[in-house]
């Protein structure tokens, strides 16, 4: 068909003029590349941190209510335990023990939480690998903690944690009830916080609304508020990123701008050459469109291959800086690999969209070199 | 205000397409005045210049659209989980009012386009360019509706407050409520299957009468804008829940989700396709009379005409194929 | 077959640097003969010969090619035009650097929908009539004075043109090179091709090959001189 074979000749001079100009596209692709890169890499990176964020709370409770004095947090008697469950849907309610323990020596927080069931009883604790790193304390080790009191509660480590997610077992130490309680003073009868199962999950806020009722000092939290709070954290810390990103992408559009009008005195000859020997504007517009999609493609490719391998399999280092922050305990972990169209579509749309809309004016103005001014060159 | 990266881009996107639809109206306004195809003089040579920038840009923002348009879908899709109530893209278009305006015009403005570039396109293809006139008036009309799409989905996106509880496709789809929504999902199915596909059947045939004898192209072009319509109404109405498995859920956005394998994408194609050509069609008509398009406007309308009844006749076999295969059986009312 | 009536040509128009090249010329290109237009820099030649092949448009005037007026005709099918009739050979020969002869000659033939791989033939055979096989491959910096204008007629040929237009072809060739050129030309005419060329080199306006003599001056033709 003579369309594709007219493309597949205007595509083949185009590769070769790519070619020989081989500094300055080089030069060009490695920036593309770059932007791409940087882009799509903060893009993956907050999406599949999202999506992990997601699946690691759907393992937390449906809700969770805690007692509030003057506005703060405070601890939640066993009482309110019966007047919960009392309520029409509930289907269980189940007092939790957890908190925060600072370790000055090290300057690291630790978690301090009684699961569910603690096989491994009184004097033993479970903890994450951060913790583990931090302490230099391997399975039989004894960790002294200091009690509300001042005095000190040894406990000997039973097992290091190994989640496949270790962004939330990392700083995590497993206790039993009384171990806590000894540590924490907490006094017997109150927990720190409930969480309520109910039966039909679209009940939700309606016994959320009940619960505050019958007890006005509580506070329902509902997982899916949290997990919306954390999209919209991570969504606002990745746009604010992404739009100080949009002054790289800026910056590359005028260098786009500028590379592409600025034609050497050799292209112009040869463009000139090209309309003497019968190409039509529309045919060296077709030559840019080629050029350009050239470049694109090739840059997309490499930059978001680049930034695939960055953010999942070398979890992200140049940004650990910033992830990490003043946190001690960081983790060592690997994100689960995850890309949609969605997120490839946004890339797209925010780097060759404006690349190729740059272009547009300085490959028109080539174009339209007159076939005349190759008789006077 | 959401700082998604999606949303970011499409805003980005939209100031950028509609920028360039402003250059190219001031342009065009310029190109008005002045043409004069019989002057050899250097003013006409740069006219004619100008026109392949703006077919140029016309075309760039061609595509722009589209995946603009599937972009805020997904964007709108990927954003429910922040809105209490939300379960797909319905619901969080839902969240204020400029939503679904914002999306109906950008469908609006994609197919706008498509009609500028096949007056273009033939234009084009002959060499006294007759409808230069014609293409640059047209265009100083497309922008304000660009311009306008730029700026309800900024107000759209600032709009965007997390607090605001909205509703699900559940209830926006369903027959109960108020709305528009609510009536195309209500309206009875008997009738509209039986319009669906009487209507679908009289485009095909007027079209292909068309094709062979160049005759009824009106007629042809008006059937396939109604069945357009219709098509969507559909799609609502009854196709849905047959994709669904699910009598209540009518939603036409969660068909774009990877759970029924993004086929809403085909959906959308095929009829946006479909009319862009169809409507072409019948939008070439008066222009026959022109001399120099006497030959050339109906070549292009047969074309025109196989890429329409091509798209309608795949849409119609994928949606029988998906209500006859569907696990569900409606008994119709 | 080509037709010029009461062309006018003016660059810059309405502007302080305003430039009559052509004021008022009419005549009509006999098919299959040479037509040699002569005069000095600055008469016009260049600009007649681009008026003539389609490459710039008259300020007034008219001009028909094969009974087919293109005065007004737009770019896009002047150009098509120009592609199927014309074939150009420069006076700098004009090759594009850093791609083959074979690429070169192949150029003007890319838009135009053919094969890849029977334009490489075509051009092939071209370059195989005049001696060039060999160098087929070579890049054209490498290319001698004679052979780069080789070349350039191949590349003029590709498109099977009816007309060939050489600017001062001659005019970085010495004299045996210039005679050879005009053999080729001769050659050409003979095959049933139009050619015209401008030139103010009398090695050309004196070659038994020359059907007709055109002077030019200041944007006028002044004569006619019929040859044979």
């Amino acid at each position: 068909m003579s369309r594709i074979d007219k493309h597949r000749n205007i595509l083949d001079f185009a590769l070769s003029s790519l070619l020989r100009r081989k500094r300055k596209n080089i030069a060009l692709v490695i920036i593309y590349t770059s932007l791409i890169f940087i882009l799509a890499s903060v893009i993956f990176f907050t999406e599949a941190i999202k999506k992990e964020a997601c699946i690691l709370l759907q393992n937390s409770p449906e809700m969770i209510v805690q007692k509030t004095m003057a506005g703060r947090h405070d601890l939640i008697p066993d009482d309110y335990i019966r007047s919960i469950e009392s309520i029409r849907g509930v289907q269980s309610v189940r007092g939790r023990l957890w908190g925060y323990y600072y370790d000055p020596a090290r300057g690291a927080n630790y978690t301090l939480t009684v699961p569910e069931d603690f096989s491994h009883g009184t004097g033993y604790i479970a903890i994450g690998k951060g913790v583990s790193r931090t302490l230099e304390a391997g399975k039989g080790d004894l960790v002294p903690f200091r009690a509300y009191n001042g005095s000190y509660v040894s406990l000997e480590v039973a097992d290091i944690m190994t989640a496949e997610s270790e962004i939330i077992s990392s700083d995590l130490v497993l206790l039993s009830e009384p171990d806590f309680r000894e540590i924490s003073g907490a006094p017997g009868g109150f927990f720190t916080d409930l969480s309520v199962r109910v039966r039909n999950a679209k009940e939700l806020p309606v016994i959320a609304n009940k619960i505050r009722r019958v007890l006005p000092d509580t506070r329902p939290i509902l997982r899916d508020e949290i997990v919306r709070t954390y999209e919209t954290i991570f969504d606002w810390r990745g746009g604010i990123v992404m739009v100080i990103l949009m002054g790289a992408v800026f910056a590359f559009v005028i260098l786009a701008w500028d590379k592409a009008t600025g034609l050497s005195s050799e292209e112009k000859r040869e463009i000139g050459i090209l309309k003497g020997i019968g190409w039509e504007t529309s045919d060296v517009l077709w030559l840019k469109f080629w050029e350009g999609t050239v470049l694109s493609l090739t840059s997309f490719f490499l930059g978001v291959i680049l930034a695939y391998v960055h953010v999942f399999l070398a979890s992200f280092i140049l940004f650990e800086p910033v992830l990490k922050g003043w946190s001690v305990l960081y983790p060592e972990f690997r994100l689960v690999p995850f890309i949609d169209p969605f997120q490839i579509m946004t890339l797209f749309f925010l780097t060759v969209l404006p690349y190729s809309a740059a272009t547009i004016v300085p490959s028109w103005r080539a174009a339209t070199i007159d076939p005349d001014s190759v008789m006077r060159l | 205000m959401t700082f998604h990266p999606a949303v970011i881009s499409l805003s980005a996107g939209s100031v950028l397409v509609s920028s360039m639809l402003l250059y190219s109206s001031w342009f065009g306004a310029g190109i008005l005045r002045k043409w004069d195809i019989r002057s050899g003089s250097e003013l006409q040579l740069s006219l004619e210049r100008r026109t392949y920038l703006i077919s140029t840009i016309l075309s760039y923002a061609f595509g722009f659209q589209l995946i603009s348009f599937f972009l805020f879908i997904f964007t709108t899709e990927h954003l429910h989980s922040l809105f209490t109530g939300a379960m797909c893209a319905a619901g969080t278009l839902n969240v204020n009012q400029y939503g679904y305006p914002t999306i109906m015009l950008k469908m609006i403005n994609f197919i706008l386009i498509g009609l500028w570039l096949v007056i273009n396109y033939t234009d084009n293809k002959t060499f006294d360019y007759p409808l230069i006139k014609i293409k640059y008036s047209a265009l100083l009309i497309l922008t304000p509706f660009v311009l306008a799409e730029t700026i309800l989905q900024m107000a759209y996106f600032l709009g965007l407050r997390a607090e605001v509880i909205t509703s699900c496709c559940g209830s926006l789809f369903s027959g109960g409520s108020d709305s528009v929504a609510s009536e195309i999902a209500s309206l009875p199915q008997r009738p509209l299957q039986i319009a669906f596909y009487a209507g679908m059947t009289a485009t095909i045939l007027s079209g292909i009468v068309f094709y062979r004898k160049i005759r009824g192209g009106v007629v042809f072009s008006v059937l396939s804008v109604s069945i357009f319509l219709i098509s969507a109404a559909s799609l609502i109405s009854f196709i849905t829940p047959y994709i669904y498995e699910l009598p209540t859920h009518h939603c036409p956005f969660c068909v774009l989700q990877k759970e029924y394998s993004y086929i809403g994408y085909m959906h959308y194609i095929f009829l946006l396709g479909g009319v862009i050509s169809g409507g072409g069609t019948g939008m070439l008509m008066p222009f026959r009379k022109i001399p120099s398009l006497r030959d050339i406007a109906p070549e292009i309308q047969k074309k025109l005409t196989l890429i329409s009844l091509t798209c309608y006749i795949l849409f119609t076999s994928l949606v029988t194929y998906q209500i006859v295969f569907s696990g569900l059986r409606i008994e119709g009312y | 077959m080509i037709e010029l009536t009461d062309i006018r040509k003016v660059f810059n128009a309405g502007n302080p640097n305003e430039f009559v090249a052509i004021r008022g010329a009419s005549l009509v290109i006999a098919q299959n003969r040479m037509t040699v237009f002569k005069g000095p820099s600055g008469s016009g030649k260049t600009t007649l010969l681009s008026l003539i092949g389609c490459m710039t448009r008259p300020t007034s005037g008219r001009i028909t090619v094969s009974g087919r007026e293109i005065t007004s005709l737009p770019e896009r099918f002047l150009t098509e035009i120009r592609r199927r009739t014309f074939g150009f050979v420069f006076q700098q020969f004009h090759l594009v650097k850093g791609i083959t002869v074979l690429e070169n000659v192949m150029l003007p033939a890319y838009p135009s929908g053919q094969r890849y791989l029977s334009l490489k033939e075509k051009a092939a055979g071209i370059l195989h009539l005049f001696g060039l096989s060999a160098k087929m491959s070579s890049k054209v910096e490498w290319l001698s004075g004679g052979e780069a204008q080789r070349v350039s007629i191949s590349r003029a040929l590709i498109n099977d043109p009816a007309v060939i237009i050489a600017d001062e072809p001659t005019a970085h060739l010495d004299s045996k090179l210039s005679l050879e050129l005009m053999e080729i030309l001769g050659a050409l005419k003979r095959e049933g091709k139009t050619i015209l060329i401008a030139s103010h080199d009398p090695l050309v306006s004196e070659s038994p090959f020359v059907d007709l003599v055109v002077s030019i001056r200041d944007g006028l033709l002044k004569e006619v001189e019929e040859r044979k």
